[in-house]
């Protein structure tokens, strides 16, 4: 694999920068808030980046995709994470979409997947629950046999998007105990399906992510995506794609707080100097700027090992979060820190990125969580 | 219409051929590193008489500088070929014929700065490591501030002469490795004390018998050294071995700095692939024992080992990234900058790691009691702490980063 971008995800790249610049600033993230908006993002918008092809980037042509990788969509990710774009990416696109692209039939593809490249059709997945922490199989939710299928029911927790989505895949335990990688099954479940209800949660960024009970959920055979019971291994490759992703949003937002930080250092006058030119914070500046570049790497390295089907894939993609989720929350302390009072005010911008920081660094697992995760790959 | 490129698994399997004639089978195994690698010059001893063999086939198809021009000694080989090279060395796990500062260091200077006559001198003996360089930057007063350099070089003219022949240095260089060893040194110089710091260096070459050069050795922490003291004493220099302008030497300095804090990262800081001696790992799970499913019995230990096996491969895979960019035809980017910072820490987090995975016995000066490989860590953790420090310490490569990639002003 080559750590370089092609010319076409170079062109890509502007393309994005360049729409987000004029579309997306931090000021639409804010109104957002400010409003309470339910859907926290904006519909057309989203349809735009359908029609500009990023949506179906990652899915096949004969689905209405661009039959891309993750490394392509990658790039779009970074040029919106740069302003925080709320879109719905993550749910749809890594979650929702990858489980039915990776583990759904035919017929649920089919019916899905080209209204999700469209712009038209929300996913989302359904997998945290109030006491998995950061662990993906440490599942309750039941799935028992009932009838011609299965009843679900259960909580779920912080799941992205979840209002306004059209339907949610579900991960529920249809053998085996919490913390079992065993016994996992994904189910694709219609928002309107009786038992399903979505409660908004406010978190710290003010994205949309919901509760979601599942209180006697009745759903046919045909709901199982993938394998009854082969679930686990299925939303592990899911969860390392939307990891991936998300690492490349992070990277794209802390590059641009650490860019900001330092035109500030450059502009902001004390003791009758530009800050800038004090060597306490030229070094932490500096300090900031390697831990960047280390992520960059990884997180390159990551999407083209998944796109390459590198058995290391997951290895590198644990290497990608812990130093993203890192890096990231550094940037925006150091940031808070070098911006001074003002960086504390609700009227400066950091603060969003100080919000966002710590949701990504907590979406997925921590650095710490992906550390022991690549320890226990490694076979130590 | 340009000539078709050569196809690099062409030269693969004429090189396969002829391994198989030239490789001793006696050096596979050798890491090639700065205790076991061959660094030629007039003093080279030959313990395994195959490495000298080993060096002369190389050198004869000029393989100990792959990239150099032929007519300097070199190989010739593109990019592709000179990769293929290193694959199939890593294959049968020869070292490098040759290691040293005539190859990373004095002659990329001498291909990019030096005299066509200076290279046609200098390089062909570099290639067949029948001369060993050192380096004379620091001085007891110059350190981090290498531009206050005081070693004065004069130029002598003969009365009735407005034109020197040569000029006579005075000095003290300092942290000159392996000078005891080596047979010429590349040096920085005061031709003019009066102009500002940077303008008034120049780039010079001598032969360490030049009468009036004597060499101290410098015994570090960890017992043994590399480094010398330099004293030059009237030491007579021909002009002609100016390299680049007079008083332009800062500039050559500064393309030769960036060359050795290549080489001290790549070193340092698992370029090559994760560094040194068995993985970490294996050393700890040798010392702590596993529980009954195998993982390391110390949880805490097993996360520090972790960090430090991630960071090194963040760091190898942002090497990677500075290297697929130079070969796509990108100029080298920012992220290069971070490779000596970076690469040294690494480093020495190992090293105290590894201390610390030995424990008591990671506090052992010799024997009894103490086998040879924790002898072996317990040197490089003394001796890591000067990683930081040499080629340019990391408060000077912050300063560096600040100025010249984020713009801060001084």
């Amino acid at each position: 694999m080559s750590l370089v971008l092609t010319e076409d995800q170079e062109l890509l790249a502007k393309t994005a920068a360049d729409f987000v610049r004029e579309h997306s600033p931090v000021s639409r993230v804010r109104e957002l808030r400010d409003r309470r908006d339910p859907t926290g993002f904006s519909r057309p918008l989203w349809k735009q980046m359908a029609e500009l092809g990023w949506v179906g980037i990652p899915f096949p042509e004969a689905l209405g995709g661009a039959g891309m990788g993750l490394a392509d969509l990658a790039v779009v990710l970074e040029q919106l994470g740069r302003r925080l774009a709320p879109e719905p990416f993550l749910s749809t696109v890594l979650l929702g979409g990858q489980a039915l692209l990776l583990g759904g039939s035919e017929a649920q593809r089919q019916a899905w997947l080209p209204g999700v490249a469209a712009g038209e059709k929300l996913l989302t997945l359904a997998w945290q629950e109030p006491r998995s922490r950061f662990d993906p199989f440490r599942i309750e939710a039941s799935a028992r046999p009932a009838g011609a299928g299965f009843a679900l029911a259960g909580e779920k927790i912080a799941v992205p998007d979840a209002h306004g989505a059209d339907a949610i895949v579900v991960a529920a335990r249809s053998a085996g105990a919490a913390g079992d990688e065993a016994g996992l099954t994904l189910f694709l479940v219609p928002r309107d399906t009786p038992g399903v209800s979505v409660a908004p949660q406010t978190r710290i960024d003010h994205r949309n992510a919901g509760l979601v009970r599942l209180d006697g959920v009745q759903v046919g055979r045909d709901a199982v995506v993938g394998e009854p019971g082969g679930g686990g291994a299925l939303l592990g490759r899911v969860l390392d794609r939307a990891t991936a992703g998300l690492c490349a949003e992070m990277l794209g937002a802390m590059s641009q707080v650490f860019e900001d930080t330092v035109q500030y250092l450059k502009t902001r006058v004390q003791f009758g100097v530009p800050i800038g030119s004090f060597q306490a914070l030229k070094h932490r500046a500096a300090r900031v700027f390697m831990e960047i570049e280390l992520a960059r790497s990884a997180t390159m390295a990551a999407v083209r090992a998944i796109d390459g089907d590198d058995p290391e894939a997951a290895k590198l993609v644990s290497l990608a979060k812990a130093r993203c989720s890192d890096a990231f929350v550094l940037a925006t302390n150091e940031g808070v820190q070098m911006f001074g009072g003002v960086g504390m005010t609700d009227e400066y911008d950091l603060g969003f990125y100080m919000k966002r920081a710590r949701v990504a660094e907590m979406s997925f697992g921590d650095a710490a969580w992906h550390r022991e995760r690549w320890a226990r790959l490694s076979g130590y | 219409m340009p000539d078709p490129k050569p196809d690099p698994e062409t030269f693969r399997a004429e090189l396969r051929g002829w391994l198989e004639r030239n490789a001793p089978k006696s050096l596979a195994g050798a890491t090639g590193g700065e205790l076991d690698g061959i660094w030629g010059g007039r003093k080279a001893t030959w313990p395994n008489p195959d490495a000298k063999r080993w060096l002369d086939a190389c050198a004869e198809r000029g393989f100990t500088a792959p990239e150099w021009p032929r007519a300097y000694g070199g190989g010739a080989l593109s990019r592709e070929e000179a990769k293929v090279l290193r694959q199939e060395l890593g294959r049968l796990r020869m070292p490098p014929p040759l290691i040293g500062f005539g190859l990373t260091m004095i002659g990329p200077v001498l291909l990019q700065f030096g005299t066509e006559e200076q290279k046609q001198e200098h390089l062909p003996k570099v290639c067949r490591g029948e001369i060993r360089w050192c380096q004379g930057y620091s001085e007891p007063g110059a350190g981090s501030d290498l531009a206050g350099l005081q070693t004065r070089a004069v130029l002598a003219k003969p009365s009735g002469s407005s034109d020197g022949d040569h000029y006579i240095v005075n000095g003290q260089k300092i942290w000159t490795s392996y000078a005891d060893q080596a047979d010429w040194m590349f040096c920085l110089v005061r031709t003019d004390p009066n102009a500002k710091k940077q303008e008034g260096i120049t780039f010079l070459l001598f032969d360490m018998e030049t009468p009036g050069v004597s060499v101290k050795p410098i015994a570090l922490i960890s017992g043994s050294s590399p480094f010398c003291e330099t004293f030059l004493t009237d030491v007579r220099v021909p002009v002609g071995n100016v390299v680049g302008k007079v008083n332009g030497g800062w500039t050559v300095a500064k393309a030769l700095l960036a060359h050795e804090r290549t080489m001290i990262a790549d070193a340092f800081g698992g370029g090559g692939g994760g560094g040194r001696g068995r993985g970490l790992a294996a050393t700890a799970r040798d010392a702590l024992g596993v529980e009954a499913d195998g993982r390391l019995a110390d949880a805490s230990l097993r996360h520090r080992i972790a960090q430090a096996e991630m960071d090194t491969r963040a760091f190898v895979l942002t090497t990677q990234r500075a290297r697929d960019a130079a070969k796509a035809g990108h100029a080298p980017g920012s992220e290069s900058s971070i490779f000596k910072i970076y690469g040294t820490e690494l480093n020495q987090r190992r090293m105290e790691l590894l201390v610390s995975i030995a424990g008591p016995q990671a506090l052992g000066w010799e024997g009894p009691g103490f086998d040879e490989r924790e002898l072996d860590v317990t040197r490089q953790w003394l001796r890591s702490r000067g990683n930081t420090i040499e080629g340019g310490t990391s408060e000077v490569q912050l300063n560096i980063i600040a100025k010249r990639v984020l713009g801060l002003p001084d």
